[in-house]
């Protein structure tokens, strides 16, 4: 497919590799944070942990939607199935995350809950057209690549007039995320968590632009490199982050202009400060309480917020205590330190959310390098 | 969760909606977020939306130094 397959090329993909091999200073240790889920697909996906010189280190960040929604927001939802009766459509990412009482949303449906994965909140709209006489609620994730399109979702049935559609806003903001790791004790105190840099995220990017990114680099003085999420676009971005670290640079730079620009889609931004505004503080697994961290819906789009129209109150839920998810979300444990990686928690039977979600660190690791970890012994 | 794919536009339709291509797939999409897009552009789609478009001179030039790497000896 145009515009996937050329940047996927192994062969320059080694190159690249070897071009990093003779430009890291071998006196020295680069740890770098990829912050997306995608990246984090990518690398364990393709082997680009493999390809690395051994004093580079990438670090996961906590840039996938489905690891970091508390369970707290999965029983809101799984309740307005449950006991609101509503039908509750959701992408599919969210069905198997584990929830309070041994629940998560498949297995809410097998009880009776009507709850019904889509593709787009657009088949959502669609349900609550054809269903007139039912309440229709859509569990909204993601960072700012899915938010303007629940934005477009919103104003759509506020032009249709649709009085039974409403939307659980789980929406969360990548900025504010990446600001609260590097304010972090671990990372602060230099030491446990080590970053030198961050890759940047790809289609987060392509809506908000590159330059939000510019005040941290400036202020915290770490490179960042945006990046899209095909292998090739990974090794050159952390090329040019090995290259920041040795020149003592701290900038935003552009992998990924194919698609992004500075300003990001100026569209999409207009639609989202449209229809939502920034919530005080939200709770994000692993991370706790993060101000300014997520997006609600807007007073004059009351209407079809389920938080307002089912006078919905958050409950935080502790996760599983021996699950490292937290951890793992911080950039602190790998998976395999986690005591249930492998065993009892697997991506048939997930008990954290990074292993549901293949963007999870967990699942990612779990698919794609388990058997790194296994020395090869000859027969 | 932010998986996007870029996809070829075939045909403009009311809404604002467009048939995009995608390596024989053919599916009906918003071009909501992206009012300047053409038929024959290539458009990044996420859960049934267009929220992006490709530079192809970008991804040329990106391509053209990835190529320019190949050429150079690695001392």
């Amino acid at each position: 497919m145009k515009y996937i397959d050329e940047f996927r090329d192994g062969a320059i993909a080694r190159k690249i590799a070897e071009r990093m091999a003779v430009e890291v200073d071998p006196a020295r240790k680069y740890s770098f944070m990829e912050f997306c889920g995608g990246h984090t697909h990518a690398i364990s996906r393709y082997g680009i942990a493999e390809l690395l010189p051994d004093n580079v280190r990438m670090i996961h960040g906590p840039g996938c939607p489905v690891c970091v929604l508390p369970i707290g927001r999965i029983d809101l939802a799984i309740r307005l199935a449950l006991e609101r009766g509503a039908i509750v459509c959701t992408y599919g990412d969210t069905m198997r995350v584990p929830a309070s009482d041994g629940l998560s949303l498949t297995k809410a449906k097998a009880r009776g809950g009507d709850i019904r994965m889509v593709y787009s909140g657009a088949d959502a709209l669609d349900i609550a057209r054809r269903e007139p006489e039912r309440e229709v609620v859509f569990f909204a994730i993601g960072f700012e690549t899915t938010t303007p399109p629940s934005a477009v979702t919103i104003r759509q049935a506020r032009d249709e007039g649709l009085k039974n559609f409403s939307v659980l806003c789980c929406h969360v903001l990548t900025p504010s995320a990446i600001t609260h790791i590097l304010e972090s004790p671990e990372v602060k105190q230099y030491g446990t968590v080590p970053i030198d840099g961050f890759v940047g995220p790809a289609h987060v990017s392509i809506v908000i632009g590159s330059g939000p990114y510019e005040g941290f680099a400036a202020d915290y003085r770490k490179p960042v490199v945006i990046a899209g999420f095909e292998p090739l676009d990974v090794m050159q971005a952390i090329l040019m982050l090995v290259r920041q670290v040795n020149d003592g640079r701290a900038e935003v730079e552009n992998e990924f202009t194919r698609a992004v620009g500075r300003e990001g889609n100026a569209f999409a931004i207009a639609s989202m400060a449209d229809v939502f505004d920034v919530r005080a503080s939200f709770e994000w697994r692993g991370l706790g309480q993060v101000p300014a961290s997520a997006l609600r819906i807007r007073e004059r789009y009351a209407g079809f917020d389920a938080e307002r129209r089912y006078d919905l109150a958050y409950r935080a839920v502790a996760d599983h205590p021996q699950c490292e998810c937290g951890a793992i979300l911080r950039g602190t444990r790998t998976p395999t330190q986690c005591k249930l990686f492998g065993n009892v928690c697997t991506p048939e039977t997930p008990m954290g959310s990074c292993m549901v979600s293949s963007e999870g660190a967990c699942a990612a690791h779990y698919a794609y390098g388990r058997f790194r970890d296994i020395p090869v012994v000859a027969a | 969760m932010c998986l996007a794919i870029p996809s070829r536009l075939i045909e403009l339709l009311p809404g604002p909606q467009a048939l995009v291509d995608l390596g024989g797939i053919r599916k009906k999409i918003s071009v909501a977020l992206v009012p300047a897009a053409q038929v024959g552009d290539y458009v990044i789609v996420h859960v049934g939306h267009a929220i992006g478009q490709i530079d192809p001179e970008e991804a040329e030039r990106t391509l053209a130094m990835f190529g320019e790497m190949m050429e150079t000896k690695t001392p």
